[in-house]
């Protein structure tokens, strides 16, 4: 009998592309053969603007890289641009930017959670991570003003110190997560329905997860243990204990079961890095009022909730950058997309692409 | 001294009659109010025949009578449903909002309770787009359809005492008919769409309810070889000292998955899927032709937990208070429990759900026909 293959198109508009991303799907019944990317609609060239800005300027262009996780960008960026410079930065402004970094993963991997388990069916699951997430957005709304961008981190250390109140505030949320996290995993963890739709599912070997590049839980997800924070560790996390979690298949599963014990582990960095916190300036008292660094390039690499995030800038002396290329973590992992659907239902592949959690404003630039 | 001995066993004597007139009213009433419903088609049926009989029609007339009773039956259900689809769709919406830790519609009217009356208003006046290539005739035609097999099937429901519009004896047999034709409307809204989500989804509906038919005739089975008969009031009498909840509860369970599936809700929404097909089989349907999709979805959804509840749930019986209070209270647990259900599971995969239908409840279901089978014939040959 004679079957046709279809070709459904996924388009910009879709309730669970996670933006404006389009997947050109090729279907045999249900099952997919093959499936082609097509990028590009959120494109704003920030790469090209970076050129004409300065590099205090583009500081709130890298909260709108991955607008989920924007401290995390920004300390990416000030971190290379402070080690082009060769400034040193003050040891609270370094302790309150490890507590920012890892109070943006858990939001982050607090969005990259319940946007999979909704789009696996159970609408409410996506409720509850954005109330705790709320929590994290008070945290930084009273300290900078902003809930999605902050543009917080400077060039040298913190735009400024930790409001009254915060430490308390952190506590208190540090212990609520806790229960958060357990109430996740006796709602959807242990879930018939949800391990039948996720293990085994979309299996991404560690070869091919080395070869594409991925990074970040996608990566950890298929065994290989790396982690920048402890492979190139920057700023102090080499003075903080904890694990970096990774998954044995790479499946589904795996990949949300590694970012559900990330968060877990986040607290226990925060936990340290409150404990641990001195007195002091925010801010180094050898930042000149002009940004100039020297003629160079630098490269330079974090681990950001989606993975690795590197900032590449090469400097010819002036106040603008001559050229910043950045290396966006979700764009890199999108490219597996395209092996890692072949063969699964079309329930499979967004499971698959969910799991994946990129952000369309990282993967366009 | 007498006197007040006289005063007092007067008062005691007026008191005790007291109490027992003010039961037999309470009686009384009780019992009107039970009757209610059947009181005012009597009176109905009792005008129609005065005006026949004054007009001098005869034979012909009587017959107009019973056309005239059975659109009067068809307004009463189509009263329950419309008023039913009114509340569900606020009710979800509710239910929804606390699972999720939100309020849920609070803006219009108090608690939210005018908000079916915006969303009425709102899919009126959407512009109605039909698609070009879409096959016209038949598009226009599924939401149509999908309203009919759910009011056919309500004519078999007993809502109380003497309360069924049409007491066939083979009541259950008829609803099974009836409902499943209610798989055509997704089969052709799909295809007519000329959108392939919408394929999709019409495919995997016709899948998903024909699979999941079988489970539910199967569970359905149990109950009639108890009751013996196929008639609808017959099988709520049989309950009237022990819910068949209790006797059948495999089947129950097996009902009430098997329903899940037919009425294509999570976690077996597949057909509608909204993070997979963005909605299905009501793609390109807009405004009053999604609203009846709707409308026929929760009128499923009544009809469901209405048949589980005469079949289950001891149908009308209670104590006291009339029997569509009754049967009204155990339909709403029922759907208040799917409705529960749909917030919390995920959606299960379409490979999945077939397997779950043939492999898991089919046999269970088979398995349980078996030994309702050894147990009605023990009951009967060993006198239980």
């Amino acid at each position: 009998m004679n079957t046709q293959e279809i070709t459904l198109n996924m388009g910009p508009q879709h309730p669970s592309t996670h933006g404006v991303f389009r997947l050109i799907l090729k279907l045999d019944g249900e099952v997919a053969t093959g499936g082609t990317s097509v990028i590009g609609y959120l494109h704003r060239g920030l790469e090209k603007l970076a050129e004409s800005r300065t590099y205090p300027q583009f500081i709130p262009y890298t909260d709108r890289l991955d607008y989920l996780a924007s401290m995390s960008n920004n300390l990416a960026y000030v971190q290379a641009v402070e080690k082009l410079m060769g400034i040193e930065v003050p040891e609270r402004a370094e302790y309150i930017r490890v507590i920012f970094a890892e109070l943006q993963r858990i939001a982050s991997h607090m969005i990259g959670v319940g946007t999979f388990v909704m789009d696996l069916g159970a609408v409410t699951a996506v409720f509850y991570p954005f109330i705790h997430r709320e929590k994290v957005i008070d945290l930084f709304s009273m300290t900078c003003g902003g809930r999605l961008t902050y543009n917080y981190m400077r060039i040298g250390g913190v735009s400024h110190d930790l409001p009254w109140g915060f430490v308390p505030r952190l506590y208190y949320f540090l212990d609520y997560m806790r229960t958060a996290i357990d109430e996740y995993h006796q709602l959807v963890t242990g879930n018939e329905i949800f391990l039948s739709r996720t293990k085994g599912v979309g299996i991404i070997t560690p070869e091919d997860a080395r070869s594409y590049g991925l990074s970040g839980p996608n990566l950890r997800g298929s065994g290989v243990r790396y982690d920048v924070r402890r492979a190139f560790p920057y700023g102090i996390y080499d003075r903080f204990e904890f694990n970096v979690p990774w998954g044995e298949t790479g499946d589904c599963f795996d990949r949300y079961m590694v970012r559900v014990q990330e968060m877990e582990e986040s607290v226990r960095i925060i936990e340290q890095a409150v404990r641990d916190m001195p007195e002091g300036p925010v801010m180094a008292a050898n930042v000149p009022k002009v940004i100039k660094p020297p003629a160079g390039e630098v490269y330079h690499s974090t681990e950001n909730p989606k993975g690795e995030l590197g900032f590449y800038i090469v400097s010819d002396g002036s106040t603008k950058p001559y050229r910043i290329h950045i290396r966006r973590p979700s764009f890199v992992n999108l490219a597996v997309l395209d092996k890692a659907i072949i063969g699964w239902k079309v329930a499979d592949v967004i499971a698959i692409l969910t799991s994946l959690d990129f952000v369309l404003g990282e993967v366009d630039g | 001294m007498s006197f007040i001995t006289n005063a007092w066993n007067f008062c005691w004597d007026l008191g005790v009659r007291l109490f027992w007139w003010g039961l037999d009213l309470v009686k009384f009433l009780l019992d009107f109010a039970d009757n209610i419903f059947l009181f005012v088609a009597g009176t109905v049926r009792f005008v129609l025949n005065w005006a026949v009989t004054w007009l001098g029609m005869g034979e012909f007339g009587n017959v107009l009578v019973e056309i005239a009773m059975v659109v009067v039956y068809l307004a009463g259900i189509l009263g329950v449903i419309m008023v039913s689809a009114v509340v569900l769709i606020l009710a979800e919406r509710k239910i929804a909002g606390f699972i999720q830790l939100r309020p849920g519609p609070n803006r219009v009217g108090p608690w939210g309770m005018l908000q079916t009356v915006a969303d009425v208003l709102k899919l009126l006046s959407k512009e109605d787009i039909i698609p070009r290539g879409a096959d016209r005739f038949i598009f226009r035609l599924a939401p149509v359809l999908i309203l009919v097999p759910t009011i056919l099937a309500f004519a078999v429901v007993p809502f109380g005492r003497g309360m069924i519009a049409a007491d066939l004896n083979i009541g259950i047999f008829y609803l099974v008919a009836v409902t499943s034709l209610a798989t055509i409307p997704f089969l052709i809204g799909g295809w007519s769409s000329n959108n392939k989500y919408s394929l999709l989804g019409g495919m995997r509906a016709v899948a998903q309810m024909v699979s999941y038919e079988v489970p539910m005739v199967f569970s359905l089975l149990g109950v009639v070889m108890i009751v013996g008969s196929l008639q609808m009031s017959a099988i709520v009498e049989a309950q009237s000292r022990v819910w068949f909840v209790f006797l059948q509860p495999l089947a129950f369970l097996i009902y009430i998955i098997a329903a899940t599936a037919e009425l294509n809700r999570v976690p077996f929404d597949i057909p509608e899927g909204e993070s997979e097909l963005v909605a299905g089989v009501y793609t390109e349907y807009t405004g009053m032709k999604w609203a009846l999709f709707f409308l026929a979805e929760y009128g499923n959804l009544v009809l469901v937990s209405a048949v589980a509840t005469t079949l289950f749930l001891g149908g009308w019986h209670g104590p006291l208070l009339p029997g569509w209070f009754w049967f009204a209270a155990k339909t709403s647990v029922l759907i208040f429990f799917f409705m529960w259900i749909r917030w919390t599971f995920p959606r299960v995969r379409v490979d999945q759900l077939m397997n779950l239908g043939w492999k898991c409840l089919v046999p269970l279901s088979l398995a349980n026909i078996f030994v309702t089978g050894i147990g009605v014939y023990l009951y009967k040959s060993l006198g239980w």
